[in-house]
């Protein structure tokens, strides 16, 4: 059975981990400084503009494109719904009116008497980012999120699939150099944190899929499993938003391989308590981001949290 | 070569330059060489490396540029680096500390990432991309109206994307103006979200048709107004037949000085600090390609392969062009190549039997352990067959992309007409490629020159003469920026301490049944060697770097060695730390198809170029 030891990546039993959550636009912070959270908890919202339709007036109508602007029912920042009638032909003689309808609902943003074109601007789309981790709002980054603290206890693996998710720590098997199979899983894992030892089968994902597992953790896996899951081959190890309907964290490295002992030992010793889980792994050019982790809250044990890959939300 | 804007300097006085300093502050280290002025040549005298500092903790480029420069002055016996931090300059002709002048080139923080577009992807898009390739950029998209999106499907793309800049082409100068404008539509609404956040206005740049300009400024808004950063310039594809690409690319240059470099974490005290613009790492080395190609009338291929992505560098004819490969590479993006080559392809280079599954679980964990290298002799020959698989690809999409301009009509004779020659066709062409430049890992640091050497021949198939080389410690990017300022200096330093030359290529072009004679050879000079080559035969005649030899190959009919089917060919040649790759493998080169043959095969080549014992 081989092992793998992986420099930089951390494995603390007890650490101060601060997750940074923040909003890909400017939105409502939902927390307050001193607020303790749970890791479901939302911490700020926002809206993000929604998608855009672009609407070919000009070759729908069949007409030139500087006529389209007098040929509009409806004019800038109205709102219509899918199947109102936004614009009409004069016809001949008033005969032969062609009538266009929206095809989408939105509002509308622009008509180009260049083009021809009109941009339908859809309902906004509301954004939610979540604490994360259970724990203490230590700062609140005015319009954009919240730093959430807690003393922790965390793991950190060299590869996730899929994104983040928080459930029950359970161990599968016995010792740290055991092969996680199916026969492994029971139906008492659903919406857990399911921990193998030593390499994990497509079969031993599918069932814990199956059984509603939130998420699965092991020593290693194979290239051929893998692929089996994801069905293709994964080129590059940038990863979280795969939608295999559960978690997958690996700590050593593909192939037959050991989950580390002590790592074994910190997810047995906290088996029974809430983790929270994120597969996103950010490894390319001029990152130094590494992949999963598994923080467990010590202060008190009652919580297991895996966190986001990114290695500078961890400030010890 | 191209002049950006750039803070004001003091014009500099090159009679009296004698230290140089520059730095390539790459994504993960901050390279730095010294030039010095010895007698009466520039030569490359030290170099050192030292951590990148643009991500957190640092936040400021210049602490790693600093202590690069702090050892390159400890090996130099020369103090450069003030006890502030700053760089030292020097005050007179005896002053014991200081350099003359500070240059540098950056790819930290991922380069210039850019989104390109144009109204018909294989004419103004085409064009559009290549101005971006060649200032230096990775191109994240390219839109164009026929690229087979629906609308809402491009504009949901532009908005996942979070670019530095984009560059809009389109439509030929007094053409059609309400295709680009379509485009530009498209864009405006999506309003991509910069790589640096919010406060940031995403810098457009217009080079389409310049009737459109005032609709395409309506669009994007006054500066800033709408959240954009527009600037129009001349368009880079006023007529069919024509392409302007300088305008573009030295906007981007500036833009990339102006707006990104500036956003990056310390620039702007290395913009202070540095007497030329910096440039983006790979403009710098397609600067130093073209230059040493226009002076030599050569037609050259520098090909850099790294961990993420493989660039390709190539002159043909004096057009210049560069693709970015960007998911072949050796690290990050190794399980990419082999899915993308299949595992057959790479292990057909293989001369020995090897567990798949091992090795499929093996470039897995090189992904996820980058800075991992091989161990064993076996790992060492798998990596180095991957290698030539991501060199054969990236080649590939380099020749598919350097083409002649498409969308050009052609007079054509009577004898065109049976020629079948169209427009874009690829200008690359193998058996007029001069000088093949590697550098990268794997080529760069292969233990043995043999191995490089063989990787090249094996990967590009050049055919007929070509010279071998490699940028000895990757400083094509230091000597490209150099040219800028000093070109004399920066094509001294190229000749002398960049290029490692490891010799020739001569390969026959044809196809014949293994076994039949391919071309014979007769080496007369420094050295003296002659031999027959049968078809699926290498062989290797070791001529050193400061030798010179006479070269005479007699092909059979049906091979080419540079001067038509059957034509003897005879030329002078200066050797190399290998010496001459005699090849009769024939092209395009193909391996025998049952698997103990080409084991056999492969160990042959190996075992006759010298790259196994």
């Amino acid at each position: 059975m081989a092992k793998a030891y992986t420099p930089g990546l951390k494995v603390s039993s007890r650490t101060v981990f601060r997750a940074r959550r923040q909003l890909p636009v400017t939105g409502d912070v939902l927390v307050t400084a001193g607020q303790r959270v749970e890791a479901r908890d939302t911490v700020a919202r926002t809206f993000i503009e929604g998608d855009v339709t672009p609407v070919p007036l000009a070759s729908l109508l069949s007409v030139p494109a500087s006529d389209v602007p007098g040929l509009l029912l409806v004019k800038l920042g109205d709102r219509v719904a899918a199947g109102d009638v936004i614009a009409r032909t004069k016809g001949i003689f008033g005969f032969g009116k062609k009538e266009l309808t929206s095809p989408a609902a939105g509002t509308v943003e622009s008509v180009s008497a260049t083009t021809g074109q009109m941009m339908l601007r859809g309902e906004p789309i509301p954004v939610e980012v979540k604490a994360y981790v259970a724990g203490t709002v230590i700062d609140v980054l005015p319009g954009e999120g919240a730093v959430v603290e807690t003393d922790a206890v965390f793991v950190q693996g060299i590869l996730g699939i899929g994104g983040e998710t928080v459930g029950t720590l359970r161990m599968a098997v016995t010792e740290p150099s055991m092969r996680l199979e199916a026969k492994h899983v029971t139906s008492a894992m659903k919406g857990c944190i399911v921990v193998g030892g030593a390499r994990i089968t497509a079969e031993a994902v599918r069932a814990a899929r199956d059984a509603g597992a939130a998420a699965i953790v092991s020593g290693g896996i194979d290239d051929a499993d893998l692929r089996d899951i994801l069905g293709y081959d994964l080129g590059v190890a940038i990863t979280g938003t795969e939608k295999i309907g559960i978690t997958i964290i690996i700590t050593e490295g593909f192939g037959d391989i050991a989950m580390a002992a002590r790592t074994f030992a910190i997810l047995k010793e906290y088996e029974g308590r809430e983790a929270s889980v994120n597969g996103a792994a950010v490894l390319g050019s001029g990152s130094k981001a590494r992949v999963l982790e598994v923080v467990l809250e010590a202060d008190g044990g009652r919580r297991v949290t895996v966190p986001r890959a990114n290695i500078e939300l961890i400030e010890t | 070569m191209t002049s950006h804007g750039h803070a004001a300097k003091p014009a500099i006085d090159l009679t009296k330059l004698r230290y140089i300093l520059a730095t390539d502050c790459g994504s993960t280290t901050t390279k730095a060489i010294l030039i010095e002025k010895i007698g009466d040549s520039w030569r490359q005298t030290q170099r050192a490396e030292a951590p990148t500092t643009v991500e957190e903790p640092f936040a400021d480029v210049t602490i790693g540029v600093s202590n690069a420069l702090t050892e390159i002055g400890e090996l130099a016996g020369r103090r450069f680096i003030a006890d502030d931090g700053t760089i030292i300059r020097r005050k007179g002709a005896d002053d014991p500390e200081g350099c003359d002048i500070y240059i540098s080139t950056s790819s930290a923080g991922g380069g210039l990432q850019m989104v390109v577009a144009g109204v018909v992807a294989q004419m103004t898009a085409a064009s559009a991309k290549r101005a971006a390739l060649g200032a230096g950029a990775i191109v994240m998209d390219t839109i164009a109206s026929n690229d087979k999106r629906k609308p809402y499907e491009r504009i949901q793309r532009i908005r996942e994307l979070r670019p530095d800049m984009v560059l809009i082409s389109g439509g030929t100068d007094g053409g059609n103006i309400q295709q680009v404008v379509q485009i530009a539509e498209q864009i405006a609404p999506a309003k991509p979200r910069p790589r640096f956040g919010g406060e940031y206005e995403l810098p457009v740049i217009f080079a389409g048709n310049r009737e459109a300009a005032p609709q395409v400024r309506a669009i994007f808004g006054e500066r800033g107004e709408k959240g954009f950063d527009l600037s129009v310039v001349d368009n880079l594809r006023p007529t069919l037949e024509e392409e302007n690409l300088g305008p573009a690319r030295d906007r981007i240059h500036d833009v990339f000085l102006e707006h990104v470099m500036a956003h990056a974490p310390g620039y702007d005290r290395l913009i202070a600090w540095s007497d030329a613009p910096i440039m983006p790492t790979p403009g710098a080395v397609g600067d130093i390609l073209q230059r040493i190609a226009e002076r030599d009338g050569l037609n050259a291929v520098c090909v850099d392969i790294g961990g993420a992505t493989t660039d390709v560098f190539s002159v043909f004819g004096g057009t210049f062009n560069r693709t970015v490969s960007a998911n072949l590479g050796m690290s990050y993006s190794i399980s990419n190549v082999c899915a993308e080559a299949g595992m057959q392809n790479v292990l057909r280079w293989v001369h020995v039997a090897m567990d798949e599954r091992e090795l499929r679980n093996r470039v897995k964990n090189k992904m996820i352990r980058p800075t991992t290298i091989p161990q064993t002799a076996e790992a060492l020959v798998f990596e180095q067959a991957v290698a030539r698989e991501a060199l054969r690809l990236a080649y590939a999409q380099h020749k598919e992309f350097a083409t002649t301009l498409k969308g050009v009509q052609q007079q054509r004779t009577v004898g065109d007409l049976f020629a079948q020659s169209a427009s874009g066709q690829s200008i690359v062409d193998d058996m007029h490629l001069d000088l093949l430049v590697a550098s990268g890992g794997v080529l760069s640091h292969a233990p043995r020159m043999e191995e490089t050497a063989a990787m090249l021949v094996d990967s590009f198939e050049p055919q007929g003469f070509t010279q071998l080389a490699k940028d000895s410690i990757f400083m094509m990017p230091h000597l490209g920026v150099l040219a800028s300022v000093h070109a004399d200096a920066a094509m001294e330093v190229f000749e002398r301490d960049c290029l490692v030359r490891l010799g020739w290529s001569v390969a026959a072009k044809g196809e014949g049944r293994w076994g039949k004679r391919c071309f014979s050879y007769r080496v007369s000079g420094a050295v003296t060697a002659s031999g027959e080559l049968a078809c699926g035969d290498v062989a290797l005649v070791r001529v050193g770097p400061e030798q010179e030899v006479e070269v005479h190959v007699e092909p059979a009919g049906g091979f080419d060695l540079g001067n038509g089917p059957g034509k003897s060919v005879t030329r002078r040649v200066k050797g190399g730390t290998v010496g001459i790759l005699f090849d009769a493998r024939g092209r395009p080169l193909a391996l025998p198809e049952n698997e103990a043959d080409r084991r056999a095969a492969v160990a042959r080549w190996a075992k006759a170029w010298g790259v196994l014992k």
